[in-house]
């Protein structure tokens, strides 16, 4: 495997934000999530659960309802305002105030030409969606207390609001209340106390269910205004409720972090259906804020950050990669970035960015010791990002004399001494192009930044000493209007290549300044790419986890990768449910490619056979007890290491040492808030 | 173990060619919870396997009311028939399935299957069909089993053979909870290990479910049990972690959906809907009831307290009765969930007998270990639980590995008003914790009232421990022996001072060259005590503590030490640990006779010379009785039981046996019970007493919670003056001289109305019969009142049990002129004097 010197880092003290609200299109199979920080996730169902765009997030956005018109997204939070977002771009396109307080809920209706909001002063507020805007159409009768869910019926004549106490039903044509149903507050509570509905659905029979704080989930007859049944479910809040599409089955979320599932089923043959409690699953340690249903699974996510893909075993097929449990804890894409010359770590959080220089050993010992560090890492710099808008990416130089990020709103650059004295200098005059960026990337000799701007355009723009000038603009011969998610530079400064969320990669030759070709479309998203130093091939790994190398200058798929293809990757490897996110290459050892995803790093050595179908794939341990002579015998070209978990990088430096940086998810569960008590059997 | 069972029987059949008429029967103590019992229609009934036999229990009066006898081996379900809910099944591993009136205790038919049944079932949806489980395949021993569908023949004979067998479900357990029939019959829900299988009869199709057999969080989802709801299509399963799961939506062999009830901390041992189907019940180790309303999965009742886990849950058909059988052998019948109406139980078994067997001198009940830290009190005669008494008097906390104290001896006086116990709990190897105290009979409150506690009355375990045998002796006294080497005396010492009763005290300390005792045994006048330190045995003055001498002529470990009684007292025996019986001669000092036999137990009669002696061998257990004057068996009998005896009581018989026959007169004075190694309760029996047996369960029997109707008031006062008499002397001698009248209004009112003749031929009759009867009047005048005043007797005399054996006695005296109170209580006493001095005299 070769012997490293390792940089076991864990002090990138990243903590992902609580997820607040989702909503699932069925249609185009994207999840879009929104956190606690106003960020707001995309992740492609239909393509391995991969996170492909990430809207940041601004101050004083907190997004308390998503919801999906066709395939636009909007928005709607406390601060009052309904913001629909560009997806192309990844920015919000336009923000409508709904004049009602804050905004605790919004629905469309199903025909998609309705967007209802509920306000905190009670209203319901209808807006008409339009072309490119939306529009204020009128209010439905107000009332006291304000609005906490809203369910359209499917037929978009009546709509359900959940509010304190109480559950209006609302005429949509004539805007007036035709139904009351009060909610029984919990036995034995306090006058004083509200019950609040969390959250109401109203199904296509005119059933409502709703769930409340007082842990029950009750279905109503809408027609008559009647209570037909109720489950008493929890101890604590029913925050969430979600439907499938054949109105078949509902989950409820609980804040003892459980979901609850509720079938129609008919118990008795030739008798009218009827919901009955199922199955429990519990899959969150805190507030489960947020659920969609798919056709397979149930999606849930909360306070304790982790979004859970939960298949339903009765509608996948049993034993198969669909029926695995998921946990997303960690971002899809790289949040450090590797100065790989200067040894210095950058740290993307929304709100500031961090310098790191690593630290110094000059201990020898065998594999598996722990070295004596004669210098500790130290933090250079923490640069605070200006303006409301979080930062949405970020590069560091590989001489770490420059940092760029960039905001929804702008770019900045600076320039960084950190051999000496540490300063750092914003550099003033940048290019007016560069306004609006999707990812940034440094050349590796540090003289040029590359940005992606919309229509998956590139801008070059040349640095040096005092100033910085813009270069060129690389567009592709593609019309996609997709963001570039993924961006790479060869070594040699040849090669720039970039990769779009319509899956496609695109290689321009920097000499020449123009697009050399574009990589066969694979129908997955690629997750990590790569230029190798030497023989100038890409790298790229999808999220359905194929790996393919392209030959840049004979522009077709190497030797290694159709053979790779034509053997097929081992079936452990494709089971692996975290994509691979970045990709480096052993300078001493042009065979060898570093390619990690959060559970382990793997090294590719090309010059050995690739795995049977039946070979065991970590195999690593076994090798290291078979003598010396055998091994060869054993070895293949996958070689994974497990000895880091939660990994967010792994990078080699110049000096031949790895970087692993880590982030254990205990210590992530450590600093969120205590769950709701809950009684444990003998305590 | 059950193929060894069914040799056992064997041999003793073969045997009872040998002696005709003496054989080993099931007497009393059976378990009542081995198989669920069931209530019939009208909740007044409870009907339960038990042994070879179905009791058949009042719900209201928890007395047993008929024994269905005919089975020859354990029964192993009892069912009523779903197209007569006056008749039940029984199945039993004898291979037949026999079909009773169990109001009147008829057989009215067997049903061979010729294969052991373990359970059986049956379903009002399939007519004429029981199912049962056997096992699988021609080799009885395997651990397979499956159920099939028997056609019962439809014809009138008392025996018939079951030939249409078709299988249903291969692969069952054989445990009766783990099938059940669902909504109407529809389908059979079968779980086993990890799988649950539905099967539909019309569809012919079974549908199977898994779940994970090693689950990560260390959930075990082994089923225990299943239950189907009445009437909706829900099945709910236990699990060995406590778990319950409603399983719905089982048509669909990918679209099933099961939820999860979870209270029980362990495994659940029964599931119960109620018939309505609004409620589920479930118990398990905790002993409590659970009561979960159905839909509504957070409601729950709970009934907790019923002293031992649950093993069983029955509901009777209309729902107002739950019925519980629980581990330590007894059944609680709760009304609606909320009260304990009646508790049935039977004799307590726990793992080992610590105590040996004993039978208290004032009730004459067999004494023995119960529940944990009790001693428990069973009337051999009535078959029935007279009381628990508390010894160690703790908190008993049922935890996993948590020694708790324990009774491990007792002993009673032979006068029967001082029990003394020892309890010990072992913390470790070397430390012991014991007490021993002693308990005096209080005739206020007819218990044993706490006198006096010694704790840590040696620094040892305690080997053997017992009373002065004399019953006129002026002081009483009790001899311990412990591993520690010494062996000490305990006087009753008068009290000290005004306010306090005597207690117990120390009276001497015995050692005999650092040896340790391990038995002692005093002589029956109370002159002498032998005690077996090793391989010598030492004998003893109590009134000096002088050593008179010592024997140790064949050298082995003194294993068992006895005197022997009436005319044979100057014999003194003793088992050996190489194999050996050596009878002593106490006025030589010589060994007097030896035989070399493996003898586990030595136990003497109290009211007779006779000794008995358990002799392992084999496997089987040989049983030899014998007079210590003579090494010639009166009586002897190969393979009693299988297996080791472990303990055996002689308990003395209310009525003496008049049987002249040589090879059972040993049985005359009183009755040999044994617990064998399945701690079964064994007797010995005798042809002429198994006959009246026959006789007395031949005599209809009318349920003393007849509704109150005219004809009941009518009838019932003739039965409360004629029934008592009957119950107690059940010679057929005294139904003969009953009045006439009440037969005939017996015939009448008994009789089903549509045979009997007009009424203007049965009116003549009638008042006939009362004319005629007038002659009889005095002499049944003088029957009641004789039995009030034995009634009266009763209550204050302690020899209550006396009275019965005293009453055919006095019946030819009575002819005579009355005796007065004082005078029958003088016959009494000197009657009861031990007389056995005179036989001694005479044999000299």
């Amino acid at each position: 495997m070769g012997e490293f010197k390792v940089h076991r880092v864990r002090f990138f003290d990243y903590m992902p934000s609580a997820i607040r609200t989702m909503a699932f299109n069925s249609r185009s199979e994207r999840l879009a999530l929104a956190r606690a920080d106003g960020a707001v996730e995309l992740f492609n169902f239909a393509d391995n659960y991969f996170q492909d765009k990430v809207i940041p997030g601004r101050e004083g956005r907190d997004t308390e309802a998503l919801c999906w018109v066709g395939r636009r997204l909007f928005s709607a939070g406390l601060n009052g305002e309904i913001t629909e977002y560009d997806l192309e771009k990844l920015r919000p396109r336009y923000t409508v105030a709904a004049f009602g307080g804050a905004i605790w809920t919004m629905s469309s209706n199903s025909q998609g030409s309705l967007l209802a909001v509920g306000c905190e002063d009670g209203t319901v507020k209808i807006f008409e969606v339009l072309e490119e805007t939306i529009r204020h159409q009128r209010n439905l009768a107000r009332q006291k207390g304000r609005i906490v869910s809203l369910s359209w019926h499917p037929s978009g004549t009546l709509i359900a609001a959940g509010m304190m106490d109480m559950i209006q039903i609302f005429d949509a044509e004539t805007g007036q209340a035709t139904h009351r149903l009060l909610v029984e507050k919990r036995l034995r509570a306090s006058k004083s106390v509200e019950v609040v509905v969390w959250s109401v659905v109203f199904l296509s029979d005119h059933t409502i269910v709703s769930g409340d704080s007082a842990g029950k989930v009750q279905m109503w007859d809408g027609s008559t205004g009647t209570l037909i049944r109720t489950y008493l479910v929890s101890k604590w809040d029913v925050l969430a409720l979600a439907v499938s599409q054949d109105e078949r089955s509902l989950v409820a979320g609980t804040s003892e972090g459980t979901v609850i599932q509720f079938q129609f089923l008919s118990t008795v043959d030739q008798q009218p259906e009827e919901w009955i409690r199922t199955r429990t699953f519990k899959n969150h340690s805190h507030d489960v804020r947020a659920l969609a249903h798919t056709e397979t699974a149930v999606v849930s996510g909360g306070m304790d950050v982790q979004l859970v893909v939960r298949p339903l075993l009765d509608k996948v097929e049993r034993n198969t990669q669909e029926a695995a449990l998921r946990k997303i804890a960690f971002p899809h894409r790289n949040l450090v970035c590797c100065a790989k010359k200067a040894g210095l770590l950058l740290f993307q959080f929304p709100e500031h960015l961090e310098v790191w220089r690593l630290g110094e050993s000059d201990g020898h010992g065998r594999p598996g010791d722990r070295l004596p560090v004669k210098r500790k890492p130290e933090k250079l710099i923490e640069l605070k990002r200006k303006g409301e808008d979080h930062i949405c990416c970020s590069a560091l130089s590989p001489c770490g004399g420059w940092i760029a990020y960039s905001t929804v709103s702008g770019v900045r650059l600076y320039r960084f001494q950190h051999n000496n004295n540490i300063r750092i200098s914003k550099v003033s005059r940048l290019p007016k192009v560069l306004c609006s960026v999707q990812q940034l990337c440094f050349s590796s000799d540090s003289s040029k930044l590359f940005a992606s701007t919309s229509h998956s355009s590139l801008i070059v723009v040349g640095l040096n000493q005092s100033e910085c000038k813009y270069l060129n603009t690389l567009k592709p011969k593609s019309d996609s209007r997709q963001p570039v998610h993924l961006l790479a530079a060869s070594d040699d400064g040849r090669w720039l290549a970039a990769a779009n969320t319509d899956c496609e990669i695109h290689v321009y030759n920097l000499e020449k300044m123009k697009i050399h070709c574009s990589v066969p479309i694979h129908s997955s998203c690629p997750t990590a790419i790569a230029i190798h130093p030497v023989t100038s091939s890409l790298v790229a790994v999808h999220a359905d986890q194929q790996i393919f190398e392209y030959s840049l200058e004979l522009k077709e798929y190497t030797e290694w990768s159709r053979k790779l293809q034509k053997q097929g990757l081992h079936s452990l490897w494709l089971e692996r449910d975290t994509p691979v996110t970045h990709i480096t290459f052993n300078p001493r050892n042009p065979a060898h490619i570093v390619l990690h995803d959060a559970f382990m790093f793997c090294i590719i050595d090309q010059s050995l056979p690739l795995p049977e179908a039946k070979a065991v794939l970590y195999n690593q341990m076994t090798l290291r007890s078979l003598p010396e002579s055998d091994r060869p015998r054993h070895s293949h070209a996958f070689k994974i290491c497990k000895s880091f978990q939660h990994l967010m990088c792994v990078s080699l430096l110049d000096d031949h040492s790895l970087v692993a940086v880590e982030r254990p998810l205990q210590d992530i569960m450590c600093q969120l808030p205590p769950p709701v008590r809950q009684k444990k059997f003998a305590t | 173990m059950k193929g060894q069972r069914s040799e056992g029987k064997v041999d003793c059949s073969e045997n009872m060619v040998e002696h005709a008429n003496v054989r080993v029967v099931h007497r009393g103590g059976s378990k009542i919870n081995f198989r669920e019992p069931v209530i019939s229609s009208d909740s007044r009934f409870l009907l339960c396997p038990s042994g070879e036999s179905v009791k058949v229990f009042s719900t209201s009066t928890e007395e047993c009311i008929r024994d269905l006898r005919g089975h020859t081996d354990l029964v192993t379900g009892v069912l009523i028939r779903p197209s007569n809910h006056l008749q039940v099944y029984s199945s039993s591993l004898d291979g037949t399935v026999r079909l009773w009136d169990f109001t009147d205790g008829i057989l009215i038919r067997t049903c061979v299957i010729g294969q052991p049944i373990y359970s059986m079932y049956t379903s009002a949806h399939h007519k004429g069909i029981l199912f049962i489980v056997i096992s699988m395949g021609a080799d009885r021993r395997s651990e397979l089993f499956q159920l099939v569908a028997v056609h019962l023949p439809q014809s009138g004979e008392q025996l018939v053979e079951a030939r249409e067998v078709s299988a249903v479900l291969s692969y069952v357990d054989s445990n009766p909870a783990t099938i059940s029939f669902g909504k109407g019959g529809e389908y059979i829900a079968s779980a086993t290990g990890f799988q649950l299988e539905v099967f539909y009869f019309r569809k012919q199709k079974s549908y199977r479910f898994f779940l994970k057999g090693n689950n990560k969080k260390g959930a075990k989802n082994t089923f225990t049990c299943v239950a189907c709801h009445p009437h909706e299509n829900c099945i709910a399963t236990g699990h060995e972690d406590g778990k319950i799961r409603l399983w719905r939506n089982f048509t669909d062999q990918k679209e099933y959906t099961y939820s999860t009830l979870h209270w029980h901390h362990s495994a659940v041992s029964s599931l119960r809907f109620t018939p309505e189907g609004t409620n589920l019940l479930s118990g398990g180790v905790e002993s409590v009831l659970v009561q979960w309303r159905y839909n509504q999965d957070n409601q729950r009742d709970f009934l907790p307290r019923l002293g031992a886990a649950i093993t069983h849950i029955t509901v009777s058909p209309d729902g107002s009765l739950f019925c519980t059988s629980h581990s330590d052998n007894k059944i609680t019948v709760i009304q609606s969930c909320v009260k304990v109406s009646a508790v049935i139980q039977g004799l307590v078994k726990g793992r080992s007998i610590r105590t040996d067997l004993m039978v208290d001198p004032c009730s004459k009940a067999l004494v023995l270990n119960g529940k944990p830290g009790h001693l428990q009190f069973y009337s051999l005669q009535r078959d029935k639980l007279l009381y628990n008494l508390d010894i160690v008097q703790q908190e008993y906390i049922h935890e996993l590995g948590l020694e708790q104290m324990e009774v491990v001896k007792a002993a009673f006086s032979p006068a029967g008003n001082w029990l003394a116990t020892v309890e010990e709990r072992k913390q470790s190897a070397t430390e012991v914790e014991l007490n021993l105290k002693l308990w005096e009979f209080d005739q206020q409150t007819q218990s044993f009232v706490l006198n006096t506690t010694i704790s840590a009355p040696h620094e040892a375990q305690i080997t053997a421990m017992c009373f002065c045998q004399a019953a006129d002796s002026q002081t009483t006294m009790l001899v311990s022996a412990s591993k520690e080497g010494h062996f000490k005396a305990w006087q009753l010492e008068p009290a000290h001072t005004e306010d306090e009763g005597p207690s117990w005290s120390c009276g001497f300390v015995g050692a005999y060259h650092g040896l340790v005792p391990g038995c002692c045994c005093f002589s029956a006048d109370g002159s002498l005590l032998a005690v077996g330190f090793q391989e010598v045995v030492t004998v003893w003055s109590p009134v000096s503590w002088e050593l008179l001498t010592t024997l140790s002529q064949p050298p082995g470990i003194i294993r068992n030490l006895c005197f022997g009684r009436l005319s044979c007292s100057k014999y003194l025996l003793g088992t050996i640990s190489n194999n050996m019986l050596c009878c002593w001669n106490l006025l030589t000092c010589s060994l007097e006779w030896s035989t070399s036999m493996d003898t586990s137990l030595l136990l003497a009669d109290p009211l007779s010379e006779n000794m008995a002696a358990f002799c392992s061998q084999a496997g089987c257990t040989d049983l030899f009785v014998f007079k210590p004057s003579e090494p010639r068996p009166l009586f002897s009998q190969k393979a009693v039981c299988s297996g080791k005896v472990t303990r055996a009581v002689f308990a003395p018989r209310e009525e003496m046996l008049e049987s002249c026959e040589e090879s059972s007169q040993w049985l005359n004075h009183s009755q040999l019970y044994f617990f064998n190694q399945n701690m079964d309760l064994l007797s010995f029996t005798t042809k002429a007493e198994e006959d009246r047996l026959m006789a007395s369960s031949k005599q209809l029997m009318i349920d003393d919670s007849v509704a109150m109707t005219p004809f009941y008031l009518l009838l019932g006062k003739h039965r409360q003056q004629e029934g008592n008499p009957e119950a107690d002397s059940s010679l057929p001698v005294d139904r003969a001289a009953l009045p006439q009248g009440t037969v005939a209004m017996k015939e009448l009112l008994q009789t089903p109305a549509h045979v009997l003749p007009s009424t203007s031929f049965l009116c003549s009759m009638f008042v006939q019969s009362l004319l005629i009867s007038i002659t009889d009047s005095r002499e049944e005048h003088k029957h009641s009142d004789e039995e009030l005043e034995s009634e009266k007797e009763e209550e204050d005399s302690e020899g209550e049990m006396d009275s019965s054996i005293l009453r055919p006695e006095l019946g030819p005296v009575a002819a005579a002129p009355p005796l007065s109170k004082a005078q029958i209580r003088e016959l009494r006493r000197v009657k009861k004097l031990d007389h056995s001095w005179c036989t001694g005299l005479l044999d000299s």
